[in-house]
């Protein structure tokens, strides 16, 4: 712009404005067009923005839909009591005894009634026609016989999880062509299946045992659920709601309203905004050595992993509720003075309940912050086990090892079986709900009970 | 008695004296509240904090001091001989622990009695197997001399119970009638209350310094003792990073550093421009509704856990960026340059995806605080708005943004599950960045996780890195606030 050579000294030509000013010369057609790539590089950017979130959000709901519903295959099984009970008196000690083996017989004969009933060739082995079956269709059975002993020798109807290539055929991410290499199912099958389809017996339903269930086995991708690590980030959110918000909301009274302006204070507020910016993992190995190394807590207990994530979680909370306190107004803590209140009934009969709003609102923030929150709980052990059963009581659900939802997104991610990358997928899509839910809510509650003053 | 049953004890026992103390002020006062120094609910928290504050405090120093000071006890009873060529203190103390727990299962389902088991012999009983019936698998036969040092662990650890449970009480108990005795119409009990509330507020509010200590010393402990069994230099200044769990392992961080600021680079190659030039174009350009639109919609990239990112670069990014470089004649370009989904464009672009909103809302901040002043003197001397953007706006938004970018650095160096996800498991120096290649985080997890013995440097060295990675962003956070802030007071 500061170009000398546009400043004519008088009596030379002027060489710019030589026509005239009605029609735009060449420099100022240069700077609009800059002006106008200027402007395009921008929206370029925010469009590159954009298409990123939708890329990202497109992907999780293809990819990760498909784990809500799961391939079912209705049997009638006649449950023989010369295979479960051969003493006959129905005594639950002898039936217990009968393992899952004892049961396979029983569900290779119902899948072959079936195919004969329905009067599809095939030159398929019974093994081949077993393998159409999850691996946990014998122990379901065993679990229903053991539950319902009165109904041996009954025939009984049964919905048994397909195994997961046939899952994976039905939703399209097995074909033909991609089941050349693959030893646990042939086209032959493949073949037997689309029979099975066309009959009803095999059929995708909405599936709330991924919701509510447990992990399973690198065997058995389609049996596994989410459930049971859902409790688990639970327990771990309840340990920081309850740690993180008195001791957050404690703190920040404290910086607030009360501290003199010296150096202690300084120091604790440098404190507090380099915590927040701290790397994640660094709590984690803080989790290991302190928590599980030295005071020997449990491992994987969401107790520890609830701690961990209170620490990470509490700059957030004392962050915000600073800002709720402080935009209490002055004349509030006056008036409360005024009438002979002392300081601290100021504080906490005026103060507080004008900002508690603002302060829920930060801490359901600060909350979803530790839901997602995976790479501490790698250090302190909540992955690369199976978490099988759910807890019953809340000090249970505290001490037992679990896992939490991202830490079991990360586990199936880890598996070599691609079904469980659907599952990855559709915990994630669990989790995003579970976030949003968390960040409305806070808005919601900002929008509804923010008091501008 | 279980901790558990000991707090709720205590607290059952501190509500009583909150009931006590309330009446006793107002009958010292005839009844009426008017006469009272001090509103009635303050006496009887006054009596709720003498019990339950000093008893709760002694509880957790107690808790925390216990298994330190019996381990140490124990541990000198066994000689240097006990301790067998192939196996460690630590480990040996391990197996020492477990034993004192199946015992104290032992007595507490009913499967022995005390006596029985302080008869307990190693010699004539099979100890293993009779632990094993209650479900607590221990990995070799159980010596003499160990299991002296167990039934001593048990023995001390329940004495240490019972007079924790004792003192913790008596404590209450005396705070109680202490509180209660001085508890009287003219006691100024508000005042010792705030006195008190005062005090809880400072503690929580130091807890900021004490995890910050906690973390350092955690970490400089042990990075200690890594330093006794590893040489710094190699650590510091050595050109590979090699493990071996036999010993003799290369454990230097320089690869690992190289592949973390190599990711971290592209990261922001990708974050900085899109979010400079979508912060411009927002705070500049864009009008009420586009703003009031784009920029919550940007903010949900900074609100996705990293996992999910981690996902999308594992299953979806890098199999796309094979099929581009990789796959021979099969792939977009027809060459051969990338193998594996994970590579270090894997990772930096996801990672740059993420940084976006956190450089774009920090530049907007910056650029907003810019005064109109400014903008407004160079439109006036006939600028167009880039123009004003480009020479004005930006060199005085400068100090600001380059803040910015250290904070989304500091970031992008401490970003955990994209690279573990995403980079791979190579460490090596190479600028190729179709390869994969390995950060300090990675290595973190991966020397942390599954079996950890913390007597091998192979373990140990996480501990520097994590030490290392904290004192970088630390320094780069630091800076980076310093700079923004020194910005600020410039136009204030």
């Amino acid at each position: 712009m500061t170009d000398t050579s546009q400043f004519q000294t008088p009596g030379s030509q002027p060489r710019s404005h030589a026509g005239s000013l009605l029609q735009t010369d060449a420099r100022t057609k240069r700077r609009n067009a800059a002006e106008r790539r200027f402007r395009l590089y921008g929206k370029a950017a925010i469009a590159a923005g954009l298409l990123m979130l939708v890329i990202l959000v497109t992907t999780i709901l293809s990819r990760g839909t498909g784990a809500f519903t799961q391939t079912f295959m209705t049997l009638q099984v006649e449950l023989l009591e010369s295979k479960l009970d051969k003493k006959g008196n129905r005594d639950l000690g002898d039936i217990k005894k009968v393992s899952t083996f004892g049961y396979a017989p029983l569900i290779k004969g119902a899948v072959q009634a079936k195919i004969e009933s329905l009067g599809i060739e095939h030159d398929l082995k019974a093994k081949q026609l077993t393998g159409l079956l999850s691996k946990s269709a014998a122990a379901q059975l065993r679990n229903f016989v053991i539950a319902n002993p009165d109904q041996i020798g009954q025939t009984v109807e049964f919905r048994f999880l397909a195994s997961s290539r046939v899952d994976g055929y039905l939703k399209g991410r097995v074909s033909r062509d991609s089941i050349a290499n693959d030893k646990s199912i042939s086209p032959a099958q493949l073949d037997l299946v689309d029979a099975l389809i066309a009959a009803g017996v095999v059929e995708k339903t909405f599936n709330l045992d991924f919701i509510t269930g447990a992990d399973a086995s690198d065997q058995r991708p389609e049996a596994a659920g989410i459930g049971v690590a859902m409790l688990g980030s639970l327990s771990m959110m309840l340990v920081v709601l309850v740690l993180a918000l008195p001791i957050g909301v404690a703190a920040s009274i404290y910086l607030e309203e009360f501290a003199p302006k010296n150096w202690i204070t300084d120091i604790i507020e440098v404190n507090i905004s380099n915590l927040a910016a701290v790397p994640s993992i660094v709590f984690g190995i803080l989790g290991l050595a302190v928590f599980i190394n030295y005071m020997h807590l449990p491992m994987s207990a969401p107790l520890v992993g609830g701690l961990v994530l209170t620490l990470m979680t509490l700059p957030t909370i004392i962050i915000s509720t600073r800002a709720s306190l402080k935009s209490v107004p002055p004349s509030i803590r006056d008036a409360a003075l005024g009438v002979g209140a002392s300081k601290m009934q100021a504080v906490f009969h005026h103060v507080l309940p004008l900002a508690a709003p603002g302060i829920l609102t930060g801490t359901i923030i600060g909350l979803a912050q530790a839901l997602g929150e995976t790479a501490p709980l790698l250090l302190i052990g909540m992955v690369g086990f199976i978490a099988s059963n759910a807890p019953e009581t809340l000090a249970e659900g505290l001490l037992s090892p679990n896992s939490a939802m991202p830490a079991q997104i990360y586990e199936w991610a880890k598996r070599a079986d691609p079904a469980f990358y659907e599952r990855a997928w559709g915990g994630i899509i669990i989790l995003l709900v579970f976030l949003v839910t968390m960040n409305t809510v806070a808005v919601l509650l900002r929008r509804r009970f923010e008091r501008r003053w | 008695m279980p901790t558990f049953w000991l707090v709720a004890l205590l607290l059952a026992l501190s509500a009583a004296g909150y009931v006590l103390g309330r009446n006793r002020a107002l009958a010292t006062a005839g009844g009426d509240a008017r006469d009272l120094h001090s509103r009635p609910n303050y006496y009887g928290f006054n009596v709720l904090l003498s019990a339950l504050v000093p008893a709760m405090g002694v509880l957790a120093v107690w808790l925390l001091a216990q298994p330190i000071m019996i381990e140490n006890a124990v541990s000198a009873m066994l000689p240097d001989s006990a301790i067998a060529e192939n196996t460690t203190r630590g480990l040996v103390m391990s197996d020492v622990r477990r034993i004192a727990e199946g015992l104290e299962l032992a007595i507490s389902s009913g499967a022995a009695t005390a006596a029985e088991i302080s008869a307990l012999d190693a010699a004539k009983t099979d100890v293993r197997a009779f632990l094993g019936d209650l479900g607590v698998a221990l990995g070799s036969d159980v010596r003499p001399d160990i299991l002296a040092a167990a039934k001593s662990y048990l023995h001390q650890s329940q004495t240490g119970r019972t007079a924790m449970a004792v003192l913790t009480l008596a404590l209450a108990l005396c705070g109680l009638a202490f509180a209660y005795r001085r508890t009287h119409k003219d006691f100024r009990a508000r005042n010792v209350v705030e006195w008190a509330v005062m005090a809880l507020l400072i503690l929580a509010a130091s807890l900021a310094i004490l995890t910050t200590v906690g973390i350092v010393l955690s970490m400089l402990f042990e990075t200690a003792n890594f330093f006794g069994l590893h040489s710094w230099k190699d650590f510091f200044f050595g050109s590979s990073w090699a493990p071996n769990f036999r010993g003799d392992s290369d454990l230097s961080i320089l690869p690992l550093l190289w592949g973390t600021l190599y990711i971290s680079f592209i990261a922001l190659l990708v974050a900085v421009p899109i979010g400079l030039f979508a912060a411009i174009y927002l705070s500049e350009y864009a009008s009420r509704t586009t703003r009031a639109v784009a920029k919550p919609l940007l903010e949900i990239l900074a609100g996705i856990p990293t996992i999910v990112y981690g996902l999308f670069a594992l299953l979806t990014v890098g199999p796309m960026l094979v099929r581009i470089f990789g796959r021979g004649d099969e792939g977009l370009l027809g060459v051969e340059w990338m193998s594996g989904a994970t590579a270090v464009l894997t990772a930096g672009l996801v990672m740059g995806i993420m940084l976006i909103p956190f450089v774009s809302s920090l530049s907007d901040d910056i650029i907003n605080a810019v005064p109109q002043s400014m903008r407004d003197g160079a439109l006036g001397l006939g600028a167009t708005k880039s123009e004003t953007v480009r020479s004005v706006v930006l060199p005085a938004a400068l100090p600001g943004i380059v803040g910015a970018v250290l904070l989304a650095a500091s970031r992008a160096i401490g970003e955990t599950m994209i690279v573990v996800m995403g980079a791979g498991a190579i460490a090596k120096f190479s600028l190729n960045p179709l390869e994969s290649m390995t950060t300090i985080t990675t290595r973190i997890v991966s020397q942390l996780t599954g079996d950890t013995d913390f007597a091998s440097p192979e373990t140990l060295v996480a501990f520097a890195l994590g030490l290392t990675l904290f004192v970088i962003t630390l320094g780069l956070n630091i800076m980076a606030l310093y700079i923004v802030r020194k910005y600020r007071e410039q136009y204030e």
